[in-house]
């Protein structure tokens, strides 16, 4: 695979791979604090036990604070996939070989996708895996607008393992939004733009709670970027991850189809 | 093999852009075995041709067939014949040669060696560059590698767009000896694009001359020259003497140049007999007669005449 040749596709990792420690070190210096404060309603109550300051824990809050960070790491990638070939000439060369566009679009979801989910691995691994070694394990504690809910360490890991799954294909989604702006222009840098900018509104337009907003959010997939919090239901709600999960592969489906039209029609001028 | 058989026939092909027409009911054939010159100024619509005979953009109307297919409805049988450079090659700057050649083999639609791969770069001179980083390479040497590419999968039909743009006279003599090794050894078709009218007078059988996206001429390279004005630089031993003898001719006022022993004169290619006949019926001793057949003298004459 041709992007992993290319420095850019680094970017990412190396990005992640400091982040996180840095996100680590703060906890370990500050994280009780945190915790302190996050449960100090229910020590009223209650006498909370346990290694509370996990690693679980702490994944599980990275992955809450890089909803943003993660898009604009795949973007960066994803948006050069095709745009990238028009810049360095060489769409030419691959256009003038026996190979159908169909087949070159179909490549570029492809390398998207993996490179996707090896970033969202490596953060799994940098979140979960270093998580739990600096921290060690215990029960995971998770506050929704519902419930406070506590769970079992032995009940954790395949939630986790979900949630990243499911992390992975609203990602998939951010990717097949780039590649789609990608196909659009010969440069790397307005897709990433483009990309970002639709992120960020969708998550403003979200946000407010206002009548008419409320009926469009629905149609909005950043709406579905943070269910995989599902995963950390009891008991879970099977039904509402099945819409989010067929939602996002939607809207794959539909920037997919948008791509393969868009590239078929193109006249290679670069 | 059929030497008569149309591998590329272009028909009332056009290309618009917007207000643009930059390609205006083309009509061509190349045939089998031939270098086929295709020649126009900057801006005439040899690029786009090219580009919708590669199938990069589509053409507004009109039709390509190549191998006597339709190439809209069987591009990738096509495609697996054609070897092609357009405008200058370009390729992953960040992989090194010979992984760039592996990348474009593998979608090539043939098999292709390793051994073919060190072949064709030791033939373009890159053999002890197979791993240096592209973006380590002159000009030239993409140019070179440009061309491997090109005949990575022994394709029948080879589109050169402007091959030699860029290159050092050493580097055109090579382009130039390759091409006509490819022609007369390996019988390729070569469709050879160019604003550089030597190169093309001096590897093409046949050409075409276009601009502003219209077809001015096309035929038999020599009979396309012989048909044109020309000069002639005649060598004799009594230059006064010469002089003396043209004076009283229409020829005297078409001298160009007198130098030396030489007078240039500008004359219909078929009165340099009568030229001589009457210098030496005059008594003037014609060492030499050297006719100046400039394609780029027609050229400029075709397209300023189109213009």
């Amino acid at each position: 695979m041709k992007i992993f040749r290319k420095w850019r596709t680094y970017i990412g990792f190396i990005a992640i791979g400091l982040l996180v420690p840095l996100l680590h070190l703060a906890m370990f210096l500050e994280g009780q604090n945190s915790i302190d404060f996050a449960t100090r309603g229910l020590r009223e109550s209650f006498v909370l036990v346990g290694n509370l300051l996990n690693g679980y824990w702490i994944s599980y809050i990275i992955l809450n604070a890089l909803t943003i960070h993660i898009p604009f790491l795949i973007a960066l990638v994803a948006a050069d996939l095709l745009a990238g070939e028009a810049t360095a000439g060489t769409y030419r060369m691959l256009v003038i070989r026996p190979v159908s566009r169909m087949q070159i679009v179909i490549s570029k979801f492809l390398a998207g996708t993996i490179y996707t989910a090896l970033l969202v691995n490596w953060l799994a691994f940098m979140s979960l895996v270093v998580g739990l070694i600096i921290f060690g394990g215990g029960e995971l504690i998770v506050a929704n607008s519902k419930a406070i809910i506590i769970f079992d360490q032995s009940d954790v890991l395949w939630r986790f393992f979900l949630a990243y799954g499911f992390a992975i294909l609203s990602m998939t989604v951010v990717s097949s939004l780039s590649i789609l702006f990608s196909s659009l222009v010969e440069n790397a840098i307005g897709p990433i733009v483009s990309t970002m900018a639709v992120i960020i509104i969708f998550i403003i337009l979200s946000a407010f709670d206002v009548e008419i907003l409320r009926d469009i959010r629905p149609f909005l997939f950043t709406n579905y970027m943070l269910d995989w919090r599902e995963f950390f239901n009891d008991p879970l709600d099977l039904s509402e991850i099945a819409k989010s999960v067929s939602f996002l592969l939607g809207h794959i489906l539909i920037f997919f189809t948008a791509t393969a039209i868009i590239f078929r029609k193109k006249d290679i001028l670069s | 093999m059929n030497p008569s058989e149309n591998i590329i026939e272009i028909t009332s092909l056009s290309k618009r852009f917007k207000e643009v027409l930059a390609v205006d009911e083309l009509s061509f054939t190349v045939k089998r075995g031939d270098v086929f010159g295709f020649l126009g100024p900057n801006g005439a619509g040899k690029s786009t041709t090219i580009r919708m005979i590669l199938s990069l953009i589509s053409q507004t109307s009109g039709s390509i067939k190549i191998f006597n297919k339709s190439l809209t409805e069987h591009r990738a049988e096509i495609l697996t014949n054609v070897g092609a450079i357009v405008e200058k090659p370009d390729f992953y700057q960040y992989l090194p040669a010979i992984k760039n050649l592996e990348i474009l083999a593998k979608i090539s639609g043939k098999e292709v060696s390793k051994k073919r791969i060190f072949e064709l770069l030791e033939l373009v001179g890159l053999k002890d560059r197979t791993k240096s980083k592209v973006k380590t390479f002159s000009h030239g040497m993409k140019q070179r590698l440009g061309i491997a590419q090109a005949l990575l999968h022994d394709p029948e039909l080879i589109v050169l767009d402007e091959p030699t743009t860029g290159l050092d006279p050493q580097g055109m003599k090579e382009i130039r000896d390759l091409i006509i090794h490819l022609s007369k050894d390996e019988n390729k078709t070569i469709f050879l694009s160019s604003h550089i009218l030597s190169e093309i007078e001096l590897v093409a059988n046949r050409m075409i001359i276009i601009n502003r996206g219209k077809k001015i001429v096309e035929g038999e390279v020599g009979q396309l020259l012989n048909s044109s004005a020309v000069k002639v630089t005649v060598e004799v031993e009594n230059i006064d003497q010469a002089n003396r003898i043209l004076e009283n001719t229409n020829w005297y006022k078409q001298i160009e140049v007198i130098k030396g022993d030489k007078i240039t004169i500008n004359i219909e290619n078929k009165n340099i007999s009568a030229l001589n006949k009457y210098l030496v019926d005059n008594g003037v001793k014609v060492t030499a007669l050297i006719p100046i057949r400039s394609l780029e003298d027609y050229f400029l004459s075709i397209t300023a005449g189109a213009n």
